[in-house]
């Protein structure tokens, strides 16, 4: 076999408390599409951060083509061909298209030259994109294009990228797929990190697993099943969610007619939702992050108010309730953001399970605090949830993100919902803990509750929901029953793609 | 009454030197903020300016020096807030008041045996024939060079912030300085440069006052402007020009309102003492009511944390 492009062998980095990779060693070939799999937290960032120069590794050495390669910093990296497209993208909202590519390269030409470059390399691999746009105002898409041509214009023997489908349609992610085809077909290595398995098994020649920092397989993708390789990276045998037949009761949510604008300046308003919700029946609603999903959930929670019947429940108008009236007529919900909207950082587990628990466990009386019934709720949700923390008295904050994630929709499921919202329940989960939250949904409705589940996991919804509706630009699409809807229906229904052709060559 | 004692063409002349001052220090704090630091020391880096300046030049007898002197006395104390701020992680808002407080007591004790002392003068420009051309040569050919450094420094920094690679950068940091580390920018050392060119800005306002506009020293004599500078920058839409333009009006307003008073105007004299702030304000409202917005990182801490 030939010499690899880059070779990792023996790579380790430990940060206080955790070692975040341990002795990982692969290779990565000429013109092969590697994936780099495993669960949230298990090294794969940091391991492309050290490829990439930006974490220097405590032991352990890398080969670039034979020669000994460690980047002191990424402007090192980007001078021996290696780019990268990072998962929170790496762009400055005030700045233009051009202006942000400029600052991604070592030597820019001038803006006029490289405005005609970006357009010429932009329109060869069917990725258009006018130079001059404020980044600021491009939907997620197209942000990610502007990663990608910042990459490109450098012409990369390694590109790593990091979770890109991640805020994509499937008719995009179609697309990126056969870019990143044909600079496979040029030679181009790419590095690609993932915990999306089909994706994988279509894109991928080569992978390798990650769990806890260590190197736990590698294998080829196409002849492995998604669950094998599942396993492999969660390490036990994954439950699948059971779903019992069940039959839908009467209408429990009921929104027509709703259109709010956004409270944000960079939101989306919402125009005219129509949706109904019978009780036992789980309302899936996908879309791409950003079309509306968190005004949807505050117009349900009551962070928003409405015309009194434009939201009603059980047939009775709740429009104009705030938040704890609701909560005390059984609509309950958990936004997206953990930190901060649907927990308080530095407040406690007991504080925080009063912060919602309050009225439906009878937490308090007479405006005195019931720590005791308080403690034992939280102490409740830890066991049924299996939260992983000493106790109730820990802060939210030092819980992982996959804990505190349980935790806040362990503490809304137990306060048995009449109608439950919930927001990318398992965002940032890992796949075992994403399972018991998708279980513990499933099990609600088959005990009648009405669940509206908001997610961007595809995959996800089609797993728990009956129906399916998504939501565009702020408008939501006529509900459709899950079974036997293709990916391409779905992705008709989130807005298709957005202005992307197919690469020209 | 006798609104015929004013002078148009000496009043315009007059304006400029009393907006220099504000112009040096909205320039510079103008550069900090757009690198993401929200430095609120302004105040206190001027008014170590103005008297390092001072006593340098009393010392040294060259206004020169004392300007050098003052722009190098801005930036060390500066260097106390890049201490704070940048190596100890420090709340920006809180050290830079800090560094206010500060710089008036330092500059108190460092003037005591400079109260009453008057500075060398500072030449001024004396173009043959241009100076001496009516109305227009006292307005733009017979000021001293500091004055014209201000302006220049405007049209540097807005070329700079515009069209180079460094100001692209700087920029970045202000925007988003995760990113920007993450394409491997050196965003605090980016920042500590940004921070004492701040301060050497500042500190040069403070001795433009100290050495030419007043000459004289006494204590807090800059008397607000430091503050004036920071509330600019923000209604300038962190755009330089238009912190021109805005130092400009304020001064002009003032010493509109001073010649309105010694004319005897039957306004009372504390709607004529307010109006140079709320003319200020009012109009650079007006001007910033597009989408320009305040750099993204503005006064947040930056931790690498990998």
């Amino acid at each position: 076999m030939s010499t690899p492009l880059l070779s990792i062998k023996g790579l380790t980095k430990a940060y206080p408390g955790v070692v975040a990779n341990d002795n990982v060693s692969f290779d990565i070939g000429e013109g092969e599409v590697h994936a780099l799999l495993g669960e949230n937290g298990a090294g794969k960032s940091t391991l492309v951060k050290m490829i990439y120069g930006l974490v220097k590794p405590d032991s352990g050495s890398m080969s670039l083509r034979g020669a000994p390669y460690a980047p002191p910093e990424p402007r090192a990296a980007r001078a021996d061909g290696i780019a990268m497209v990072f998962q929170h993208f790496s762009l400055f909202d005030a700045l233009n298209v051009a202006e942000n590519i400029a600052l991604g390269m070592e030597n820019p030409p001038a803006m006029g030259d490289l405005a005609a470059r970006i357009r010429e390399v932009s329109e060869t691999y069917g990725l258009p994109l006018d130079p001059f746009r404020t980044v600021g105002d491009l939907s997620a898409g197209e942000r990610q294009r502007v990663e990608i041509i910042r990459c490109l214009l450098q012409d990369p023997k390694l590109l790593i990228m990091d979770e890109p489908t991640s805020v994509l349609t499937p008719q995009e992610v179609e697309i990126l797929f056969q870019t990143l085809q044909k600079l496979r077909s040029e030679g181009t290595s790419i590095l690609y990190i993932s915990h999306k398995l089909e994706e994988i098994r279509t894109l991928c020649d080569h992978a390798t697993i990650l769990r806890l920092g260590k190197n736990v397989g590698e294998c080829t993708p196409r002849e492995t099943s998604a669950r094998d390789m599942a396993e492999m990276m969660v390490g036990t045998a994954l439950k699948t969610p059971e779903r019992s037949g069940r039959e839908f009761g009467e209408i429990a949510l009921d929104i027509s007619g709703l259109s709010v604008p956004s409270p944000s300046e960079f939101g989306t308003s919402l125009k005219n939702v129509h949706m109904t919700v019978r009780k036992g029946e789980v309302l899936g609603i996908g879309g791409v992050a950003g079309n509306g999903q968190d005004e949807l959930l505050a117009v349900l929670s009551g962070e928003i108010l409405t015309a009194a019947d434009a939201v009603k429940k059980d047939g009775q108008p709740v429009g104009r309730l705030g938040p704890v009236a609701r909560r005390r007529l059984g609509l309950l919900t958990a936004p997206e953001e953990r930190l901060g909207h649907a927990a308080a950082p530095n407040m406690s587990l007991t504080e925080n399970a009063l912060l919602t628990g309050s009225v439906r466990e009878g937490l308090e009386s007479n405006g005195f605090l019931k720590w005791a019934e308080t403690q034992a709720f939280a102490e409740r949700i830890i066991k049924e949830f299996d939260v992983r923390t000493p106790g109730p008295e820990n802060a939210a904050r030092s819980l992982s993100g996959g804990n505190l994630q349980k935790f806040v929709i362990g503490r809304e499921v137990l306060q048995n919902p009449d109608v439950l919202v919930v927001n990318q329940p398992t965002w940032g989960v890992d796949a075992s803990a994403a399972a018991a939250i998708r279980q513990a949904l499933l099990d609600l409705a088959a005990k009648g509750t009405a669940v509206v589940c908001i997610s961007q996991d595809l995959d996800e919804l089609m797993e728990i929901s009956d129906t399916f509706a998504a939501l565009n630009e702020g408008r939501l699409s006529a509900p459709r029953d899950t079974a036997g809807l293709t990916v391409d229906e779905i992705g008709l229904m989130m807005g298709g793609a957005h202005g992307m052709e197919v690469a020209h060559v | 009454m006798d609104l015929s004692a004013i002078n148009p063409v000496l009043l315009v002349a007059s304006l400029m030197v009393a907006a220099t001052p504000l112009l040096l220090a909205a320039i510079g704090e103008l550069v900090v903020e757009r690198a993401g630091v929200l430095n609120l020391g302004v105040e206190g880096m001027m008014i170590v300016g103005a008297i390092s300046g001072f006593a340098i030049a009393v010392e040294t007898g060259s206004p020169w020096l004392g300007f050098i002197g003052a722009a190098v006395g801005g930036a060390i104390l500066s260097l106390l807030f890049v201490v704070l701020t940048q190596v100890a992680l420090a709340n920006q808002v809180a050290s830079g008041l800090a560094l206010t407080l500060f710089g008036l007591g330092l500059s108190a004790l460092m003037g005591q045996s400079y109260v009453g002392i008057k500075p060398p003068a500072m030449g001024k420009l004396d173009l043959p024939v241009l100076s001496d051309l009516p109305v227009v040569g006292p307005i733009l050919f017979s000021h001293d060079l500091v004055l014209y450094l201000g302006i220049a420094l405007t049209a540097a920094v807005w070329w700079m912030l515009k069209h180079s690679r460094a100001g692209l950068i700087l920029r970045a940091v202000g925007e988003n300085h995760d990113a920007a580390h993450a394409l491997g920018y050196k965003v605090i050392r980016i920042r500590v440069m940004a921070i004492m060119f701040g301060g050497a800005c500042a500190g040069l306002g403070g001795a433009y006052i100290s050495l030419i506009r007043v000459p004289q020293w006494t204590e807090g004599m800059t008397a607000g402007v430091g503050w004036i500078a920071l509330a600019l920058v923000v209604f300038a839409s962190w755009k330089p020009w238009r912190a021109l333009l805005g130092a400009y009006l304020f001064g002009g307003v003032t010493v509109v309102q001073l010649n309105l008073q010694a004319a005897g105007v039957a306004i009372p004299v504390e709607y004529l003492a307010m109006s140079p702030y709320i003319i200020t304000i009012l109009v650079l409202v007006i001007l910033s009511a597009d989408k320009s917005s305040a750099p993204a990182s503005l006064g947040r801490t930056f931790h690498a944390s990998h």
